[in-house]
């Protein structure tokens, strides 16, 4: 069975290239335009990884991440975080949130592909 | 740089997107005051942000480059180490248009403005150059893309990759796991570089019984051989590396293990230290981040989809088919057998409500808030009031309103024309307010709201109002009304409407530019819709815009002309009478005009127009119609009215050829067609064959 992919961005065509990336690999995707639509997805389903961008409205991907590991689903699921940012700072609060690694952009596709590998 | 067809497309999205984004970042720029509200700092941060991004990873590297100064300028005001000053605010505004015109350039593939591009980009270095409340940051202003290089490829690491292999000791924490982060598949990965072998310190695993399997208990040496890139290593350690004591040292050089000890007190691996340390400072520089940005709800958000216009349109067809369809069975069950006829009736009459309401809610798709077009505003009053030197407070209202998104990207200009006109001309300079006993700042008002099934849209100044005997004065001279003709203080307003009333006097560098108010009102009223004004001295002037809801639904009255039935648009209708021979006559012996009150009308006989054979060729034995467009009249000669009744307009252009006279047609529920009266086309026409009306009634 396709492994599944929640993946979001508030930004459309930064979904979009995620999307046509993972699913051209084969893998199924979900989206979400911002943490608390993916929050509402993912108590509906279960993945196998999310992929989330930081600042999006509503609530934020480190929020996200945080919010998703106190649900018994998502103890163990990989998530990543999309960011521009190559500061530590981001990167670890994404840690201690609980997200596994991170993607820095920009990424191309076959960048994505191979941490998406990485992980599932 | 090109793309692959699908990322192409994916990259008009991107176009649009950052439009919007800098829509967002415009209007949040406009409503930013000394007092930086971070909500509004982080909304414009935030869409800033979506655009380095974007543009990074479709390779756009001039806009990413660019954006990203804006992006570190905004950054540093979200975290309050920056000032929001005024000049700050310009600058940031004057890149809002340098990055439109980028994205628009990029979109089209021409060249960018390189020189303004470097003199905005130098401006904004001189911001950030200037001393923040702390420490001025070094590098803060890399590409984006080289930020991202720095953190994988760690320069200045190459001069010790060259070495047998390396040994690795890696002891992660125990709740490694609970992030889901495998060292088999690191080892996996590792496999994948060179000959590897690893092995598990077991000491710390407990009894089974006391075994957490949620919980870590090993560590793992690692030896691995191949001259391998020590940035390899980081990057598989990448993700661990504060959550692992680990240790990596080459084959054979135990001096450098001593070195270079590392452990959980000693977040970063050795080496990548000096990257890590850079970045982190520079993190450090901006001041606490943001780590939850408080839940909000931004402008615009409204979770809606993108549709291809073409696509709505063509659903809007078919449910008027759908519509016409529903008619034409009313129509046939009046002629059936009544018994079956109740059940018929009430069936038809739920698909007649269900039509209804598929209809308008398929009508809805269509319609975008009005917001879109007064968006534009609060930027057009800042920048035109700073050129004009004048005070203006600018309130909207109304902005939620609906209409038609052709309707709205219409009258997007007319209003553009008449706000730079009510700042230009309307408002006066502060101190000529003040000596008029105003306050030295002035209002324009723009709202917008429903009244009886149209849009009204209200252009309202507190300025100086118009000076009606110039206006007079000037409709004299140029002969637009008669010398001795007497005008209500609403008529003499309304001059300014006509053609040939704007004048070369009026013309200046911000209003003018050759549009007069009789393009805007033609604009207007190529709408369906119409435009009023009315002034009062020294209190200002007020605009009235009336606007049908949607251009693909008319309210119209059915006619009916010997054995054809025309539709005319009810907004044009102003009465209907019948004359009597008293108050017509034939003007050259050819064209009727008729008296109403104390107008003369020219009559407008379809019968004509159209050829066919009409039970009434006289004024005097039909009706008369008296429709209005452009602030003419005239009466059109029918036989009978019949029902009245939206209808909807199919376009004759697209399914015939454009035909004078004809703005559309539409199938009635008997299926035929009816054609749809072009009001304003034939009161032009009719106006100008009895062009001695006007005269003759004077």
């Amino acid at each position: 069975m396709a492994k599944r992919i929640l993946a979001v961005d508030d930004s459309a065509s930064m979904r979009q290239m995620v999307l046509f990336t993972l699913q051209g690999a084969g893998y199924e995707v979900l989206q979400a335009c911002d943490g608390v639509e993916a929050l509402g997805m993912a108590r509906a389903s279960t993945v196998d990884l999310v992929l989330t961008d930081v600042h999006m409205p509503r609530m934020d991907g480190i929020t996200l991440v945080r919010e998703l590991r106190t649900l018994p689903n998502y103890k163990f699921v990989p998530m990543l975080i999309l960011t521009t940012e190559s500061s530590q700072q981001k990167k670890m609060d994404g840690k201690s949130a609980g997200a596994t690694g991170w993607i820095v952009k920009p990424f191309n596709p076959p960048q994505l592909l191979a941490t998406v590998a990485r992980v599932i | 740089m090109t793309l692959d067809p699908e990322m192409a497309e994916i990259a008009k999205v991107f176009f649009q997107e950052s439009r919007e984004g800098l829509d967002v970042m415009e209007s949040g720029l406009l409503s930013l005051d000394a007092t930086a509200d971070t909500e509004n700092i982080n909304t414009i941060f935030r869409a800033a942000h979506s655009i380095k991004g974007g543009s990074a990873t479709f390779g756009f590297v001039e806009v990413a480059d660019f954006t990203h100064g804006v992006e570190t300028l905004l950054d540093q005001m979200r975290n309050g180490v920056r000032p929001v000053t005024p000049e700050a605010i310009q600058t940031l505004l004057q890149a809002c248009d340098c990055l439109r015109e980028m994205v628009a350039a990029t979109e089209a593939e021409k060249p960018l403005d390189k020189d303004r591009i470097a003199a905005l980009n130098a401006d904004i270095t001189h911001i950030l150059g200037e001393p923040v409340h702390q420490a001025p940051t070094p590098g803060a202003h890399q590409g984006a893309s080289d930020a991202g290089a720095v953190d994988n490829a760690r320069p200045g690491i190459a001069a010790l990759n060259q070495h047998s292999g390396w040994r690795i000791a890696f002891e992660p924490v125990a709740d490694l796991l609970r992030v889901r982060n495998e060292p088999t598949r690191m080892f996996a990965e590792l496999e994948g570089m060179g000959a590897f072998t690893a092995r598990a310190d077991v000491s710390r695993l407990p009894p089974l019984d006391e075994l957490d399997p949620e919980t870590c208990y090993l560590s793992w040496n690692i030896e691995i051989a191949g001259e391998i890139p020590r940035a390899r290593l980081d990057e598989v350690f990448d993700w661990v590396d504060s959550r692992c004591r680990l240790e990596i040292v080459p084959i054979g050089d135990s001096a450098a293990a001593a070195a270079e000890p590392a452990g959980n007190a000693a977040p970063h691996p050795p080496g990548a230290a000096s990257a890590d340390a850079r970045s982190a400072a520079a993190e450090a520089q901006r001041g606490p981040a943001i780590a939850a940005a408080p839940a909000q709800k931004a402008a615009g958000e409204s979770g809606s989809i993108r549709v291809a216009t073409e696509k709505v349109d063509n659903i809007i067809n078919l449910v008027g088919e759908l519509l016409i369809t529903q008619s034409m069975l009313s129509g046939f069950a009046d002629g059936i057998d009544p018994d079956d006829l109740d059940r018929l009736r009430q069936g038809l009459s739920q698909l007649a409500r269900n039509t209804r309401e598929l209809q308008e809610s398929v009508m809805q798709i269509r319609m975008l808030p009005i917001s879109f077009a007064f968006n534009r505003f609060p930027r057009i009053v800042h920048d035109l009031s700073r050129k004009l030197g004048k005070k203006v407070e600018l309130k909207l209202s109304g902005e939620g309103t609906e209409l038609d998104k052709t309707v709205l990207e219409k009258i997007s200009d007319p209003l553009v024309h008449l706000v730079r006109n009510a700042l230009d001309h309307g408002l006066e300079s502060p101190d000529r307010r003040l000596a008029a006993g105003k306050q030295e700042t002035g209002t324009i008002e723009l709202a917008a709201f429903h009244e009886g099934g149209n849009i009204i849209i209200e252009v309202r100044d507190d300025g100086a109002g118009l000076n009606k005997p110039k206006i007079l004065q000037k409709a004299r001279e140029r002969a637009l009304i008669a010398a001795d003709m007497d005008l209500s203080d609403e008529q003499i307003d309304n001059l300014i409407f006509m053609p040939g009333f704007s004048t070369a006097e009026q013309v200046s560098d911000v209003s003018g530019r050759g549009v007069g108010m009789d393009v805007v009102r033609r604009n207007i009223n190529d709408l369906g819709g119409h435009v009023q004004i009315s002034s009062k001295e020294g209190l200002g002037s007020t605009i009235r815009i009336r606007l049908p809801l949607t251009l693909a639904i008319l309210d119209g009255q059915l006619v009916r002309v010997g054995k054809e039935v025309y539709v005319i648009s009810l907004l044009a209708i102003v009465e209907t009478i019948q004359v009597g021979r008293e108050r017509v006559n034939t003007l050259a012996g050819r064209t009727e005009v008729f008296r109403l009150r104390d107008e003369y009308l020219p009559v407008i006989k379809l019968c004509d127009q159209f050829g066919v054979e009409p039970d009434s060729r006289s004024a005097t034995d039909g009706l008369l119609v008296v429709v209005e467009a452009d602030g003419k009249r005239a009466g059109v000669l029918v036989d009978e009215l019949l029902a009245q009744q939206q209808v909807v307009i199919k376009s004759l252009e697209s399914n015939f050829k454009p035909v004078s006279g004809i703005a559309g047609a539409t199938i009635l529920g008997d299926g035929t067609v009816a054609l749809i009266i072009d009001v304003p086309d034939f009161i032009r026409e009719a106006v100008k064959r009895s062009g001695a009306v006007n005269a003759h009634a004077a």
